[in-house]
């Protein structure tokens, strides 16, 4: 078995109903002492602390985090703010849930930590509104910070203040996109904005604005318990510091979460060795490494390192971890009509390229899954598909052009069996 | 007009108030707290949300359409949301959407003529682990199949 062992930070929580609780936190989990550490030392060398810690963003484009936040304007007339996507929409992604209903306080100590380093004074957790379970529990650790003066004005005696609060979604997929999240949270519909400005320059309300996902912010502590060095150590590979909560779904003998990492394993140990290999001892068919906007992998792609680099190079993205995996008796076909189905439904309709191609694709895939497609179609699938990639104000276009674009051309027998036979050959 | 809000929504949004620079941000929190009294969103309800706002009706609905968890048309007292995204699919969730439909004598997206339940299909829900899941009104319920489907169903009156 290749497994490796290693110091994880939140998994061991997981499941523990008492580790959500204030008590619990300051007690076993060394609760607030960062966040106390943090405030004795200048916002400049907590930014320097979590550029040394190697921390990339966990929601999906893997940003450096310290130099994120060191684009904040020093000098800036409005207020600003910092803002954790929760959204977690992203296909696939199932560890933001755990970390809220299990770890709240990481992740809030997190942000009061952020908040400081960029000098805001207002959080926001935009939360899905599907996990209401999860937002009252937030509301109810909020409450515990505030009343053990975590949260709100002149923070354990110092003179940072810092206002949290817990903002409800409302299904949209879109809100997960950082600039569609801030007008959803300013009461718009949750479409994309022009970029620039960035939300560092001009976000939230107007003001220089930083969002970060909640696996993020929950690791700010033990960067600035434990060193930024400490933290890039964890991760594997040059430039990917820390552990990644890897979200694995699909055709696998134990789904769930892992915690390893960055870069320590390869996607086929994760199957097989972590995962238990492919449900009923079938044969693997195709693997989704990151959510199901990122490009598709055959078996034979398998012995990637998961990280972002090595995914990367081989022409997909390890997103926000959500992998999903596919044995050899499902449809590919049906799968990428699935997803398509799923893009279309969620453009915000804003750009035309995204707004119709979406939905043609859908229209030809779906014609080709029931077995009344033209042998043309693959053409004109990529052509489409080419039409929206990069051409569109957000990544939602990218999102559904890069998965019918990887289908067709790795999978191209399973699309001509259909079109050939004029039916789904599993059906 | 008599107004249709609580007492209680105009206390909520009343705390909440302070917490952000600009009072059109009160919008969802406000829609999710009129649905949560009224349990839909009628015209009536979103003229009065925009009222509390200060804006326009139309700006109300604009935003309101936006978002899929806002019941612009009435609900039943159970609302079954069964995810039929990828993950969710490849551990069979068609089967439970089939059934439900079968049992309940309507199509996803429809609601019972006794106003008992809705059933719809919904995108992702963020339980792909513990698939496949539902929502049934706040609460998920995680790898189901047909049986304890049917369990779930019985227990509601
Ligand atoms: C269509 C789309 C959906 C997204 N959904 C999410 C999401 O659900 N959660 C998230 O954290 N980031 C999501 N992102 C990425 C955000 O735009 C943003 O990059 C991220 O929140 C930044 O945080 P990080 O630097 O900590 O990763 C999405 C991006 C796109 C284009």
């Amino acid at each position: 078995m290749g497994m490796v062992s290693t110091e994880t930070l939140f998994i061991q929580h997981f499941g523990n109903e008492e580790a959500r609780g204030m008590d619990y936190y300051l007690e076993k989990m060394a609760g607030y002492s960062a966040l106390k550490k943090a405030l004795q030392m200048s916002q400049d060398d907590v930014i320097s602390e979590v550029k040394k810690s190697n921390l990339r963003g966990r929601g999906g484009a893997g940003f450096p985090t310290g130099v994120k936040w060191g684009f904040i304007p020093k000098q800036a007339t409005q207020p600003k703010y910092l803002v954790c996507n929760a959204d977690e929409s992203e296909p696939g992604t199932f560890k933001d849930r755990d970390l809220m209903r299990f770890t709240p306080h990481l992740l809030i100590e997190g942000m009061a930590i952020a908040g400081h380093a960029i000098g805001s004074n207002t959080g926001y957790i935009y939360i899905r509104g599907e996990y209401t379970r999860e937002a009252k529990l937030l509301d109810a650790a909020i409450e515990e910070a505030y009343s053990k003066g975590c949260l709100g004005k002149n923070i354990l005696g110092s003179n940072f203040s810092f206002d949290l609060t817990v903002h409800r979604g409302a299904g949209a997929y879109i809100c997960g996109e950082e600039t569609g999240l801030l007008n959803s949270l300013e009461g718009k519909r949750g479409e994309p904005r022009v970029k620039p400005p960035f939300p560092a320059q001009a976000g939230a309300f107007g003001g220089p604005t930083i969002v970060n996902n909640v696996e993020t912010l929950s690791a700010i502590p033990f960067i600035i318990n434990r060193g930024g060095e400490w933290f890039a150590k964890l991760g594997k590979l040059e430039k990917s510091g820390g552990t990644r909560l890897f979200c694995v779904s699909g055709h696998v003998k134990k789904p769930g979460l892992y915690e390893l990492p960055a870069g320590g394993v390869t996607l086929r140990q994760l199957i097989y060795d972590y995962c238990g290999g492919i449900l009923g001892d079938k044969k693997l068919k195709a693997v989704i490494p990151g959510g199901s906007s990122a490009p598709v992998l055959t078996p034979d792609e398998i012995d990637v390192v998961l990280d972002i680099e090595p995914l990367m190079k081989i022409g997909t993205m390890l997103g926000s971890a959500g992998i999903m995996v596919v044995s050899e008796d499902y449809c590919l076909v049906k799968l990428i009509t699935r997803i398509t189905k799923f893009y279309a439904h969620e453009s915000c309709g804003q750009c035309t390229p995204c707004r119709e191609g979406c939905k043609w694709m859908e229209d030809v895939l779906h014609r080709i899954e029931h077995g009344h497609g033209q042998e043309r179609d693959l053409a004109l699938l990529l052509d489409i598909a080419d039409n929206i990639n990069g051409k569109t104000l957000c990544a939602l276009g990218d999102a559904a052009a890069g998965p019918v674009t990887s289908f067709v051309r790795k999978f191209k027998a399973d699309f001509e069996e259909h079109i050939r036979g004029k039916k789904c050959p599993n059906a | 007009m008599a107004k249709i809000l609580s007492k209680k929504f105009y206390e909520e949004m009343k705390k909440l108030e302070p917490r952000y620079p600009s009072k059109v941000a009160l919008l969802l929190p406000a829609l999710h707290a009129a649905q949560n009294e009224l349990s839909w969103l009628s015209p009536e309800a979103l003229n009065e949300v925009g009222e509390y706002i200060g804006i326009h009706p139309a700006q109300v609905r604009e935003v309101a359409s936006f978002y899929t968890m806002y019941n612009l048309k009435p609900v039943g007292k159970y609302h079954l949301k069964i995810c039929t995204n990828v993950a969710c699919c490849l551990m069979g969730a068609e089967k439970l959407v089939d059934h439900c439909e079968k049992k309940l004598g309507i199509l996803a997206g429809e609601t019972t003529p006794d106003k008992k339940f809705t059933v719809m299909e919904e995108e992702c829900l963020g339980a792909c682990g513990t698939a496949p899941a539902m929502m049934l009104n706040d609460d998920y319920y995680e790898k189901l199949d047909v049986k304890k489907l049917d369990q779930i169903l019985a227990g509601l009156e």
